[in-house]
């Protein structure tokens, strides 16, 4: 369609081509309802899995993906030279030494959401389906260019939503957008358990009575997710962390390695709050 | 269940309050969004009404409002006239006047022509889907207030 130069070459360690891998959007219509951290959780526990998986940021003009996930001094290359042809799909990509099978290719800083042609970049997300098990898009707030373009190529989303009004009113309007013709799966991320039980926070069935959608995970609001932010370790990759667990049961639902239902968090017990923080 | 938290404690938790104000908001979100359904559901309406009485279907308006506790859907259908005549009653010069698409039958006879309104069947009537709207509340029994029309009309002894 669109004369977009995107380089073919055969990756140095991707030696396996056409691979028609899966294409999924993290999205959520409000902004600061963690899509970026999902993203990069969901990412690094597929990949720990045995994967193989590129995270795209499309979120052009307030790239983060790359900082949440630790990379963010080895990022040289962003999606925009990728598009423009000023570097190569290989030259962009950023592998993660934790879990070699994890890439990153990360949004332009300096440049803005309509600099991104529609058509080339779900070409280009076409290209990394060819490469890779799975596509993770992590789509900007709002329902503007940036949403459009990050849906373009995906054909499964994943709706990440707060027990807040807000949150469930956007994510409502935002699988409104995506249409019917996308598998859209449902994270309630920073629920929190004692505010449920006391009736002071919209609870996991809450929310779902209004959105109607397949329940892929919930997550709790912990300080492991802080944490791990904090220090650009994707909470997904410590196995102690019941946080990243959670992620994990979430990434063996996406391969469909379990199809088991969804654990909804529980209060802390007085014996874990004593013992169970992390600095 | 709710009153009987709210006779106990006082008040009702704020994550009801919550559910019950995303739930009417987005039911007046959804219908904003999709006025083909606005206008399929006034179809209808004018539709079934007009079995009764002679409508101005010109000038007929659909409209939903936020009340306090419930969206209402406020109809404004301009009546003309009754028109369906009683039962023992000779059977009117004119045809009963059919909804817009509705074959009327020049050759019923006289016996059947009495019984006008049960047609066997009616006109394509559109269907009531959003498009595009999977996860969205179509289909949620709403209570409406009942301070419209109340009940079927019942034919006037006069």
């Amino acid at each position: 369609m669109v004369n977009n130069v995107i380089p073919q070459e055969t990756p140095a360690s991707a030696p396996v081509p056409r691979k028609r891998g899966r294409a999924i959007v993290v999205t959520s219509g409000k902004g600061g309802v963690g899509k970026t951290t999902t993203t990069a959780n969901i990412g690094a526990a597929l990949a720990a899995d045995g994967a193989t998986v590129v995270l795209v940021d499309a979120d052009v003009g307030l790239r983060n993906l790359d900082i949440v996930l630790g990379l963010e001094a080895r990022v040289r290359h962003h999606v925009l030279d990728v598009l423009e042809g000023a570097a190569t799909l290989d030259d962009a990509l950023v592998t993660d030494k934790r879990v070699p099978s994890l890439r990153l290719l990360a949004a332009a800083q300096t440049r803005e959401k309509d600099d991104v042609d529609t058509a080339a970049f779900t070409d280009l997300i076409g290209t990394l389906r060819d490469r890779f098990d799975f596509v993770l898009i992590d789509c900007p707030a709002g329902i503007e260019k940036g949403f459009t373009n990050a849906i373009a190529g995906a054909d499964e989303a994943i709706i990440v939503c707060t027990p807040e009004v807000s949150a469930v009113r956007d994510a409502d309007r935002v699988v409104g957008l995506l249409g019917d013709g996308r598998k859209v799966t449902l994270i309630v991320n920073r629920l929190r358990p004692a505010l449920v039980r006391k009736g002071k926070m919209l609870s996991v069935d809450d929310v779902n009575d209004i959105l109607h959608l397949p329940l892929l995970g919930v997550i709790a609001d912990a300080p492991d997710v802080i944490v791990s932010t904090n220090r650009g370790e994707p909470v997904a990759l410590d196995a102690a962390s019941p946080i990243g667990e959670a992620y994990r049961a979430i990434a063996r639902r996406i391969t469909g390695a379990s199809t088991a239902a969804p654990e909804i968090p529980r209060e802390k017990t007085f014996f874990e709050k004593l013992f169970g923080s992390r600095s | 269940m709710f009153e009987f938290f709210n006779r106990l404690f006082g008040t009702k938790p704020s994550s009801a309050t919550a559910k019950e104000r995303l739930r009417l908001v987005l039911l007046s979100d959804h219908l904003s969004l999709a006025p083909d359904v606005v206008e399929a559901l006034k179809n209808d309406l004018i539709e079934v009404i007009s079995r009764y009485c002679e409508v101005d279907a010109a000038n007929c308006d659909v409209t939903f409002e936020r009340q306090d506790k419930a969206v209402a859907m406020l109809a404004n259908i301009p009546i003309l006239g009754m028109q369906r005549p009683k039962p023992p009653a000779p059977p009117p010069a004119a045809p009963p006047q059919a909804p817009p698409g509705l074959a009327d039958e020049p050759a019923a006879s006289p016996a059947l022509a009495t019984t006008t309104p049960s047609v066997p069947e009616q006109a394509p009537a559109p269907t009531a889907k959003v498009p595009g709207k999977p996860g969205g509340s179509n289909g949620r029994r709403r209570r409406r207030k009942n301070n419209g029309v109340q009940g079927a009309p019942r034919p006037q002894p006069t």
